[in-house]
């Protein structure tokens, strides 16, 4: 038998559908773990990345080799090292989510600031924007595509993470697989990894939409992918 | 952080590390090589580059385990499984560098290249890609260091790797394993980069000079 066809015979299985334990919860656990997660992040990186990127100097240049760096921290370790710590407190996963969450935004958001036009940014000023203005109305919509980029990085690698998270006891998910792979039964491990990958297709989908809504018509083929 | 554990366990820590060396090394070489060709094409015929943008973009957002389980069937829970799925992860990084260092060789240069003689395959292999070496490299950096990084994520599916020291470290909440681990991880991935770097030089020694 084929992956898909384990996975769908599981996914398609009634009993799976109800009960606590079951798809619909774990879904929106998921979900919940990782929109959480991702909005800490951007709201801690967006703010960061864009007046460090409109500074310039050395912070920003600081940034931008950051890019590689955190590749190459092993999610896993991470979640284990946090797991022996503090067990099984929300901190366990909440921070190495948000912690290698941070990164993507925070690179791209700099660039996207730092990218901008000297000319556009002269022409703001000249215009009697205040700093606060120029931020605002002009750097962060131009940096928009970037950003947004940064943030759906962000976001396919932190639904990434809570999958592998159920390994040190987070529900999501990650659980039909973890558990399966414990009790060698193939069918939720292929189910629960066709569902993460749904999931993350759908998550592709919603920022294609954000894009298209958010961007103004102008920018719209700017963004470069990272 | 128990410093006695690493030399008793030093023939399992070096295992391991290679292990993981080679998961993380073979699939960016694999990697590099199904790129090449692919992004040469995407290069030259431009309708064949967004939807091949498209597919890797969204394979790209694919969990690495959800990859791994992927396989699982028609590859078992060995090394080839993991190898597999981390190529396809570093060809997502690789061949959009390809294109774009292939795309970024100034027009100028191919004409001149043409104007003196150059067939296309000659031009292709001693003017192109040289000039596109250092962005195809940086793709290569990043698909290295992921890969050996995401290599960890195979003990999961019972793959050997310094993974291992992670799961059994959380087994036996035993914390220096874990960070013996992390730290190889880290060191390796840097190393590797830093190789990287010099190869890169090595390969365009007219960057140096300028």
């Amino acid at each position: 038998m084929s992956f898909f066809s384990w996975a769908w015979d599981w996914i398609t299985q009634g009993a799976n559908w109800h009960g606590s334990g079951s798809i619909p919860p774990q879904v929106l656990a998921h979900v919940g773990y990782s929109g959480l997660s991702l909005l800490i992040a951007a709201l801690v990186a967006v703010p960061a990345g864009v007046v460090i990127g409109h500074r310039g100097g050395k912070a920003a240049i600081v940034v931008t080799n950051f890019a590689n760096a955190w590749r190459a921290i092993p999610t896993l370790g991470l979640l284990t090292l946090l797991a022996v710590y503090f067990g099984f407190s929300p901190l366990t996963w909440l921070l190495p989510l948000v912690a290698l969450g941070i990164p993507p935004i925070l690179v791209n958001a700099c660039e996207g600031v730092a990218g901008v036009d000297p000319g556009v940014r002269d022409a703001a000023r000249g215009t009697g924007m205040t700093t606060w203005q120029q931020i605002v109305q002009v750097e962060v919509p131009i940096a928009l595509p970037l950003i947004l980029v940064g943030v759906r990085t962000s976001a396919i690698f932190v639904v990434a993470t809570a999958t592998i998270a159920a390994e040190i006891g987070l529900g999501g998910l990650g659980r039909f697989i973890i558990d399966g792979l414990a009790s060698s039964q193939y069918a939720p491990v292929a189910g629960g990894a066709l569902l993460v990958v749904i999931l993350a297709i759908c998550v592709l989908a919603l920022f294609a939409l954000i894009s298209r809504l958010v961007i103004p018509p102008g920018l719209r083929d700017q963004g470069r992918p990272q | 952080m128990m410093w006695s554990w690493i030399p008793g366990n030093w023939s399992l820590i070096w295992q391991l590390t290679w292990e993981n060396l080679k998961l993380g090394v073979l699939p960016a070489l694999y990697g590099l090589v199904i790129s090449l060709p692919l992004g040469i094409i995407a290069a030259r015929w431009r309708w064949f580059y967004p939807p091949t943008l498209t597919v890797v973009n969204i394979v790209y957002a694919i969990p690495s385990i959800a990859l791994f389980v992927a396989l699982i069937p028609k590859f078992g829970l060995t090394d080839t499984t993991v190898i597999i799925a981390l190529t396809v992860f570093s060809l997502c990084v690789i061949l959009p560098n390809v294109v774009e260092g292939m795309r970024g060789v100034p027009a100028a240069v191919t004409q001149a290249a043409t104007a003196m003689g150059y067939g296309p395959l000659r031009r292709l292999a001693l003017v192109e890609l040289p000039l596109a070496i250092p962005v195809i490299i940086a793709g290569l950096r990043v698909g290295v260091v992921s890969s050996i990084s995401l290599a960890s994520v195979g003990q999961l599916i019972g793959v050997s790797s310094l993974g291992y020291l992670f799961i059994d470290g959380l087994q036996r909440s035993f914390p220096t394993e874990i960070y013996v681990g992390l730290v190889l991880v880290i060191v390796l991935a840097i190393i590797c980069d830093l190789i990287l770097v010099a190869v890169r030089r090595a390969l365009t020694p007219w960057l140096a000079r300028s």
